[in-house]
């Protein structure tokens, strides 16, 4: 059965249509990566996903419910929640106010400390830099680890799907990796669901299962993750392999 | 029981259908950016991709014919760039042009997955010995089923058609175990082995593909016994993938069409209506999946039904009956398509036949034999008999070059057929297995 059932929903910024019509699913445990252009709709789809920027039309379910008319609260309420582009740590707050800051609604139900001291506990296994660094303030963390604490805080909510953008920006290689290890062992040990919005799209489609590929709006192919990689289409525009190899190979 | 690819071919209905939505709203996008000819359709209609919100919204898309792809000769259809094609195929057209068909990389990939799992679904396996009597070469047929066998494993042996007595002496010495080819070649097979006393008892082959071809269920039944193997069907036409569109599972109750790949429905061939499940009516296809050339709405002219209820083999993929007819006039003869109208315009083009003519089909010896039957005017009639025999001679060149099947010519007398009122009867088909 699939997780999240997403069919023809239309976003629009104002008069900006947005998204076209998109339709897309994501299984349990599986990671599935969203792939194109800037302004393809990438972090749209996200945004539309987490009601920060509700869909026009459309449905999203939810493991069978319809959660596209949903608040965001009630969304991470129900086990899904986004790691923003940019990070968007709490900066003049430390890094362990910021990771239990993820956990507030979980404070709002009452569901007790040990409980969410186990999670936060959870969080500094993955990321040992983050309990390294837990008294520092969120500002002062380099790139990386920033990155690190924004999705430490979006796990302590304990969802069930990911939604990630962007995760690699303007991060080195060593630290990107190091990061795609730590969602590869999510889904591996947790079975958490993934979805993905790369800009680094040959990396994002190593990580994942499957594809989406996005172009001005609209989903245009939907395939393994492995397939994708092959597809010269895919390779020329977002693989960053130029004509000349193409042709010459 | 052996399944290819357990996840995708024994999907939840409910899955596969919003595969299938996400598939379908993808291809339309990408026709319709890189195709003129679905983009001038769909504009004509005023209808946009966004427009197709559920699977049932496929029924305000236009359809899409054969004569599509001969207007659009060679490559108009396409959707992507020649470069991104790794491998073009062809088939007869209606009249004149032959349509073109185009494979990228991955579209090769997931035709050897769809004939993998048809070969499975048949009962093939890595330990069989593969024998491929259909021809390469422009035809699908033959790439198809040997890309789907090396898949899995098997062994193939590449034979190509024809040369039937060395066929069976590879099939005695390779040991081969699954003949892949026409329905007809296989009973030319066993007529042979009869005729130079070679008992198919003593050969190690077990099951038979066959396709190519429509044959009916006395035909498989004949094949089982004469050759001592299961045969099974499976079903393909090269405008949408060649073979692998749909196969038999070893209960051989009608061929699972790959629905993660292909969208089926079935339509009335004279209103274009979309039928009730389970009705009897021409097959329509939309390819999900392919890149070079997607089709949307396909008319495969094929008239057959889909059921609905699982099988018990365990696939959840719908199946169709055997094709029980045409909904326009093609036929097909030693597996090659073959349009009167292709016949008509080969005689209209040359000097001294008349546009009357009569088509005889026949099965000789489990080979069909084609006669064009047509009437001269009275100078070659009366002619000397060497001219008349180099005109003969000439016209069947000319037929076997546009048909890609040899043809007998036979010269009546002017005025000598019957005439018709009304629509012609040109066609006279005597094979009873058909």
């Amino acid at each position: 059965m699939e997780m999240l059932k997403v069919r023809h929903i239309n976003t629009y910024y104002g008069q900006v249509h947005a998204l076209k019509n998109v339709s897309l699913h994501l299984k349990q445990g599986e990671i599935a990566t969203l792939i194109g252009a800037n302004g393809a709709g990438k972090t749209t789809i996200l945004n539309s996903l987490s009601a920060v920027t509700p869909v026009r039309s459309g449905e999203i379910l939810f493991e069978g419910t319809a959660i596209h008319a949903l608040s965001p609260e009630k969304i991470v309420d129900m086990g899904i929640s986004q790691v923003p582009e940019g990070r968007q740590v709490f900066k003049p707050l430390t890094v362990e106010d910021n990771l239990e800051l993820g956990a507030y609604l979980r404070y709002r139900r009452r569901e007790g400390r040990t409980k969410i001291r186990s999670s936060l506990d959870e969080i500094y296994q993955l990321f040992p830099r983050l309990l390294e660094r837990r008294r520092q303030l969120a500002g002062t963390l380099s790139g990386g680890e920033q990155q690190m604490l924004a999705i430490g805080r979006a796990l302590m909510a304990r969802p069930k799907l990911l939604l990630l953008d962007e995760p690699s920006m303007g991060l080195a290689p060593l630290v990107v990796q190091e990061i795609f290890a730590v969602i590869a062992e999510l889904v591996r040990e947790h079975g958490t669901t993934v979805l993905l919005v790369e800009q680094n799209a040959k990396a994002a489609l190593k990580l994942a299962d499957r594809g989406y590929v996005l172009e001005t709006g609209k989903v245009i192919l939907e395939e393994s993750a492995a397939e994708l990689l092959e597809n010269r289409e895919v390779q020329r525009a977002y693989l960053g392999k130029d004509k000349k190899e193409i042709w010459e190979r | 029981m052996n399944i290819w690819d357990q996840t995708n071919e024994c999907m939840l209905r409910e899955e596969l259908e919003q595969l299938q939505l996400e598939r379908l709203q993808a291809t339309l996008n990408r026709a319709y950016k890189n195709v003129t000819c679905y983009r001038r359709k769909f504009d004509e209609m005023g209808i946009i991709p966004e427009d197709i919100q559920s699977l049932g919204d496929l029924s305000r898309l236009p359809f899409t014919a054969k004569d599509d792809l001969r207007l659009n000769y060679p490559y108009g259809m396409f959707a992507v760039p020649l470069r991104e094609v790794v491998r073009i195929h062809s088939s007869s057209g209606t009249t004149g042009k032959p349509t073109v068909v185009g494979y990228t990389r991955n579209d090769i990939k997931t035709w050897s997955q769809l004939v993998a799992r048809l070969l499975t679904a048949a009962g093939v396996t890595h330990d069989d010995v593969v024998q491929i009597t259909f021809g390469y070469g422009l035809f699908t047929g033959a790439f198809g089923l040997h890309y789907g066998a090396e898949q899995i494993g098997a062994s193939v042996i590449p034979m190509g058609g024809g040369n039937t007595e060395k066929q069976i002496m590879i099939m005695q010495d390779y040991r081969t175990t699954a003949l892949v080819g026409t329905p007809s070649y296989a009973l030319t097979l066993a007529e042979r082995m009869e005729k130079s006393g070679i008992d198919p008892k003593t050969l190690t082959l077990r099951v038979g593909l066959f396709g190519g071809e429509p044959w009916s269920e006395e035909m498989r039944r004949e094949i089982e016994q004469r050759l001592g193997i299961i045969a099974t069907d499976n079903y393909g036409l090269s405008e949408v993938m060649g073979p692998g569109v749909a196969g038999e599972c070893i209960h051989r109750c009608g061929m699972h069409i790959f629905e993660d790949h292909f969208l089926p429905e079935t339509i009335d061939p004279e209103t274009g209506e979309v039928l009730p499940p389970g009705s009897i009516g021409e097959l329509v296809l939309t390819t999900l999946t392919k890149e070079a050339l997607p089709v949307i709405r396909y008319r495969t002219r094929d008239i057959t039904r889909l059921i609905y209820e699982p099988c018990r083999c365990g696939r959840t993929m719908v199946r169709m009956e055997k094709p029980r007819g045409r909904s326009d006039d093609m036929l097909i003869i030693k597996g090659v398509n073959v349009f009167p109208s292709q016949i008509e315009e080969v005689l209209f083009q040359v000097e001294g036949c008349e546009p009357h003519y009569q088509l005889v089909i026949d099965r000789v010896n489990n080979v069909d034999t084609l006669e064009v039957q047509v009437e001269v005017n009275e100078t070659i009639f009366f002619d000397e008999m060497k001219k008349q025999r180099a005109f003969v001679e000439m016209v069947e060149k000319k037929l076997a070059s546009t048909l890609n099947v040899g043809a007998r010519v036979k010269l009546v007398e002017p005025a000598s057929m019957p005439r018709h009122e009304g629509k012609a009867q040109r066609v006279i088909d005597r094979r009873k297995n058909v």
